[in-house]
Order: C-alpha cells, then structure tokens, then sequence
C-alpha cells in the first residue's frame, strides 16, 4: 500500500479509537459522535502529513520524529480548543502519531519508478 | 644397487610435475594445489601482464580420457560466462604433451575457511549467492556434479565463485531454444557420454546424491540441489553432511526442512531448481513462511510476532495506555 494511502487508513482508524474510548468518561458520553469524528479527522490530517513525509524521507528514524511531532502538535490544538486534558489528549495523540510514523516508513511502499 | 634417499626422489618428482611452459606465454610463478585430475600451478601471462592459475595434467598423452576431461571443463567454462563461474582464459597443450587449462588466479578463501566468521543471515546470503551460478549453468543444461565447499571460493572482494566444472556434463533438461547450442558447441554428446556416462561413480561421498553415488548415468540438475542442500547442512552445523548430525538441534527447524527437502532422496522430492531453494531461504531471512516446512498455528504466531516485533510493542503500548486511561477515569 503506498505510504499516504496507508497513514490515511492508519490515522483514521487509531483517531477513531481515540475517539471512542472517550465513551468511558461520564461527562464526555453525550458528545461521543462529535469527538469520534473530530477525533478521526485529526488523524486523517496527521496520517496524510506523515505518509507525505514518509514519500520524501526514506528515514524509521526521522519518520517516527515525525509522526511523534505532527500526533503532538494537533493534540496540543485539540486540548487549547478543550481547555484541558492536555495530558489525556496529547499522550494518545503523540502516540497515534508515533505508530503512524512507523508503520508509513516500515511498511508502506513507495512511489513506482518511471521508466524514461 | 643403491637406492636414492627419499628427499632426492621427492625432489625429483616434484621437478617432474613441474610443467613445462616452454613456447607458452606463461612464466610458472609457483605450485598452488593439487587436483583429482592434476596440479594447479600460479603462472604470469607475459603478454597481458597478469596472473593467471594454470590446471595441468599429471600424466601426458590420453590416460583416462583425463586430457579430453579437461578440454570438457575449458569448454563449458568458456561457455558459462558468469561474475559467479571462475572464467577460463586458454587451453591447450604442453610441450611436455600434458594438457592445459588457463583460469583466472582466485585469491581468497574457501567456503570452509570464510564462514567461520560469518553470522546466520550471512552465511545464508552466501549460499543464495552459491546458488546463482548453478541455477545459471543448469539454464544451459550443464550439472557440476561435485559440488562441495571446497569448490566454493570467496574472492577478496567478497565474490563467490563456483570452481572445478571437471566432472559438470551436459544434462537432460528442457533447454530453451537458443541455449542447446550452447550446450551442444561446449561438448560434443559422445564425448560426453564416454567421459561421464559410463556408470562409473564421480563426486564426492557426502555431497554426492544417492543417484550418482549408485552411478545413474541418467543424473539430472537435481544432483547439485542434493550437493547444494549438502553444502547448506555444512554451512549451518560446520560438519560434512550426509545426515543431519545430532548437533544441529540449534538449526532454526525450516532451515532443517529446507537442508533435509534439498537432500531427500528422492530426486522428485526436492527442490526442482536451484531457485525454488534459495526462495524458500529468502523466505526464511524474510520472516516469511517456507515452503519445506508445514509450521503449526504457535509458531506461525511466534514467526509473525518475530517480524513485526516492533509495531507489535507499539499498539500493544497504546493499548494498555488506553486501558489504563479508562481505568483511571473510572476512579
């Protein structure tokens, strides 16, 4: 699968894990689909940021930087915009990130070579 | 009478096998080793300025059809040009009536001597590499037939190059086309079939498949993948094989079921191709799963979780991070 496809699908699934787990918080259970989403979103954006990354640097090691600072950064704007839980949002999120970053460099393929 | 000291008659014998290089172009430099067939001496190439390794008979004139054997081996030489097959320069004969074979001088190790230093990957990337000149002359139709760690030689630039083609004959095999004059213009068939073919044992015991030690005159390139598969089982234990001795039990087990495919006697049970071999090895190195040996549901989990160990430990992190956040929340 190539790279931007895979940190596509890979950020959208662990966002959307993210998201859900919040379910186990009491007074975030009445806005379970808008975080599920919001949640999936950024990792969309992060997966497609890193596996563009991914496309340009063949790297593990700088590819899991990466991954770490992008899943970091949109936490951090998530948890301004929620005024908190920095900690419970920017772990799983670099976390997220980190996994992506990996996966993109490990296990995603790169673009084919053109013949000229 | 008196006899001579054995120093002397040493001496004299050695001066006797010393070829003679008049109305040559080579220049004898040193005595290098000795064959079945003869000696292999260091010479200079006083027109091209090199070094060359020159294979002379023993014994002049037609004993043993040994002088036609040797002009076999330049001629399949000459016709399997390949960075693994140690390319033939010159053949001919001496003035001392011996034949002639003129070869690239290798200098480097042998199989043997090389893959004391070397780890599993390494040693396994080493027979995929052995493997890539025998599957090439078998595309051509010709079998080596004494395929051996001796005969294996890593050059100093890490090179592998499969030596002495002497007793290499040209197979049965679905030749393609283009490639059976190849085989044809290497060796003419009834020379082949009188040097070859006439139910006499060649090879070596241990590396030599059952067929050709029962001296089948119908041998086929499956020969080599038992002498390849006999090779491997040295690579991976350092004792000559024949079995597997009791001390490979720290062999990985698909790596027993590829030496023990490769070595089945069976010809139809082995492995059809030099390539098919060094997939399933490449499928080993990969983490993949092998062909030769059937793996049960543990340790295709143990195999998986081996390869991909590192995002393993990532999501099972993340998830007992998780677990651990919902816990924490239910407080």
């Amino acid at each position: 699968m190539n790279k931007v496809l895979l940190g596509l699908l890979l950020g959208a699934i662990l966002g959307a894990i993210d998201g859900m787990t919040a379910w186990f918080t009491p007074e975030a259970r009445a806005e379970i689909a808008g975080i599920v989403i919001g949640s999936t979103i950024k990792g969309i954006i992060a997966g497609i940021l890193i596996g563009v990354f991914a496309r340009k640097v063949h790297s593990l090691a700088l590819g899991i930087v990466f991954g770490l600072g992008v899943g970091l950064l949109l936490a951090f704007i998530v948890a301004q915009m929620q005024h908190g839980y920095y900690f419970q949002i920017m772990l799983p999120g670099g976390m997220v990130g980190l996994i992506v970053g990996y996966a993109t460099q490990r296990y995603g393929r790169g673009p084919k070579l053109q013949q000229t | 009478m008196k006899s001579l000291p054995d120093r002397v008659v040493a001496r004299l014998q050695a001066d006797m096998q010393r070829p003679d290089l008049s109305g040559t172009r080579y220049n004898l430099l040193r005595y290098v080793a000795c064959g079945g067939m003869g000696s292999v001496w260091l010479a200079e190439d006083t027109v091209l300025k090199r070094r060359v390794a020159l294979k002379v008979l023993d014994l002049a004139g037609p004993a043993d059809d040994l002088d036609v054997r040797l002009l076999r081996e330049a001629r399949i030489l000459a016709s399997l040009e390949h960075p693994g097959i140690v390319p033939v320069h010159d053949a001919g004969t001496l003035a001392d009536g011996r034949a002639f074979c003129c070869m690239k001088y290798v200098e480097g190790q042998t199989l043997a001597q090389h893959i004391a230093t070397l780890n599993l990957p390494d040693r396994l990337g080493l027979l995929e590499r052995i493997a890539e000149p025998l599957d090439f002359a078998h595309a051509r139709g010709f079998i080596h037939r004494d395929l051996k760690p001796d005969n294996v030689m890593i050059g100093a630039f890490g090179e592998v190059l499969v030596m002495d083609w002497g007793l290499a004959k040209v197979g049965v095999t679905s030749l393609e086309a283009g490639e059976t004059e190849i085989a044809t213009a290497a060796q003419p068939t009834q020379n082949s079939l009188r040097v070859t073919g006439q139910g006499s044992v060649l090879g070596t015991r241990g590396y030599m498949s059952p067929e050709q030690a029962r001296g089948d005159i119908e041998v086929d390139h499956r020969t080599d993948i038992f002498s390849l598969g006999a090779i491997l089982t040295f690579m991976l234990t350092g004792s000559a094989p024949g079995e597997l001795p009791a001390a490979s039990g720290s062999v990985p087990r698909p790596l027993r079921a590829i030496c023990e495919k490769a070595m089945a006697a069976d010809p139809n049970a082995r492995y059809q191709s030099a390539r098919e071999m060094t997939a399933d090895i490449t499928h080993y190195l990969n983490g993949e799963p092998v062909s030769a040996y059937p793996e049960g549901l543990l340790e295709r989990s143990g195999r998986v979780f081996a390869r991909h160990r590192t995002a393993v430990v990532l999501v099972a992190v993340y998830l007992i991070m998780r677990v651990l956040f919902i816990l924490f929340a239910r407080r």
